[in-house]
């Protein structure tokens, strides 16, 4: 009974470190630039010492996923890193004053770890905004926000962040997730 | 024809991505704390890169090329926000944000009230 | 392609280079230095991209991707460094 509580145990623990494996082993390939054999067994090799050496927890995934929000996600992620790219690149060439930025606390409506991270890389890399602290308990994310030239950029750039957040839970969040992003979009 | 396109496209890239490099140099030097300054140069510094990578790309389009491109713009977009988020918030702890640069700060306040309640907690 | 464009590029890309390293010149803190060189870096790798489209060839690839991969130890060390210290 016991031995077989663990051994499932033991399988679920295997599948949830797959995609990692999987991701590292086509990584190793790719790096050697050819697919043989050999680079197949060494890759499964290393990302198995990899992974064991250096442990990580294991991400919890919803099992939800939506290519359509997907697909809506990368497309608006690749042009605000456009857009904001060359705002930054003329406020900085463009004579005059260089406006004020802001720290701001942004509360997310969800509790997954994985989205929290996933919103604050999407948006580190936009031009104008770094994550400078997060708060787990209570999924707060502190951005330091720039350019904000008065109280009016401040509360779009709440607005941004929170649309971001709703894009990657309808991508891949879980049901809790999106109920709330449902509710808050009702309110 | 196709060639030309290809040609016309790879030089509007390689233009771009280093009027982008020479953009966030502008802002290195202009811009007024260390942390204005990281948003000036790392981040339009991705797409720059994104774009040379992509005129790579246009001039030997093949797989083992693209194979390669792909983990290096991987990596840059991994490893970017860490290191911006390690050195915001070393910049901030250690204050090194021009005061009146600030127009409204809502992780001061944050930071204080959890101070007070450890430290009210303590003394109790 | 016509040479134009590789001299403007190259110009671009020099201009970058140079105030970046006069930044790390200047400081006036350690960050400050640090965003300067990583920044340099970031041009570094660009310019090998751009010199490849240049001379048509792939061979620096794995030399960009080394550099793309470990470009971030310098900034997690020196922020560490530095908010230790400030403490």
């Amino acid at each position: 009974m016991n031995a077989q509580v663990t051994r499932r145990e033991l399988r679920r623990r295997f599948i949830r470190q797959l995609p990692l494996l999987v991701g590292l082993v086509v990584l190793w390939m790719v790096l050697w630039g050819n697919l043989s054999w050999l680079n197949l067994i060494t890759g499964i090799l290393v990302a198995v010492v990899v992974t064991r050496v250096f442990y990580l927890p294991p991400v919890d995934l919803s099992g939800r996923f939506n290519p359509w929000h997907g697909l809506v996600f990368l497309a608006t992620f690749i042009g605000d890193v456009i857009v904001a790219s060359f705002q930054v690149a003329f406020l900085a060439l463009r004579p005059g004053r260089i406006p004020t930025s802001s720290v701001i606390g942004v509360n997310l409506h969800t509790r997954s770890d994985l989205i929290m991270t996933l919103v604050a890389i999407a948006l580190s890399l936009v031009p104008g905004s770094l994550v400078v602290e997060a708060d787990r308990e209570s999924s707060i994310l502190y951005f330091h926000t720039f350019p904000t030239a008065s109280g009016r950029d401040v509360e779009k750039m709440r607005r941004k962040v929170l649309l971001v957040e709703s894009r990657i839970v309808r991508t891949l969040g879980s049901k809790d997730d999106l109920r709330r992003i449902a509710e808050e979009a009702r309110r | 024809m196709l060639d030309i396109v290809i040609d016309v496209l790879t030089a509007v890239f390689l233009i771009v991505g280093a009027f982008l490099s020479f953009a966030a140099g502008v802002g290195l030097i202009r811009f007024s704390d260390a942390i204005a300054r990281m948003h000036a140069t790392t981040k339009p510094q991705i797409l720059g890169l994104m774009v040379i990578l992509a005129a790579i790309g246009l001039q030997s389009p093949n797989w083992s090329t693209i194979l390669l491109l792909i983990p290096i713009l991987v990596f840059q977009m991994l490893t970017a926000p860490i290191a911006a988020h390690m050195v915001g918030r070393a910049g901030y702890r250690t204050g090194v944000m021009a005061e009146d640069s600030l127009l409204i700060d809502e992780l001061a306040g944050a930071i204080e009230r959890a101070q007070q309640e450890s430290g009210g907690a303590g003394t109790t | 392609m016509s040479d134009w464009v590789f001299w403007t590029v190259g110009v671009l890309f020099f201009a970058a280079a140079l105030l970046a390293l006069y930044r790390i010149a200047r400081g006036p803190k350690l960050l400050d230095r640090m965003i300067a060189s990583d920044m340099l870096l970031t041009t570094l790798i660009c310019i090998l991209g751009a010199e490849m489209v240049y001379n048509s060839h792939t061979r620096t690839l794995p030399l960009m991707l080394v550099l793309a991969a470990t470009a971030i130890l310098g900034a997690v060390v020196v922020a560490r460094y530095v908010s230790r210290r400030g403490q």
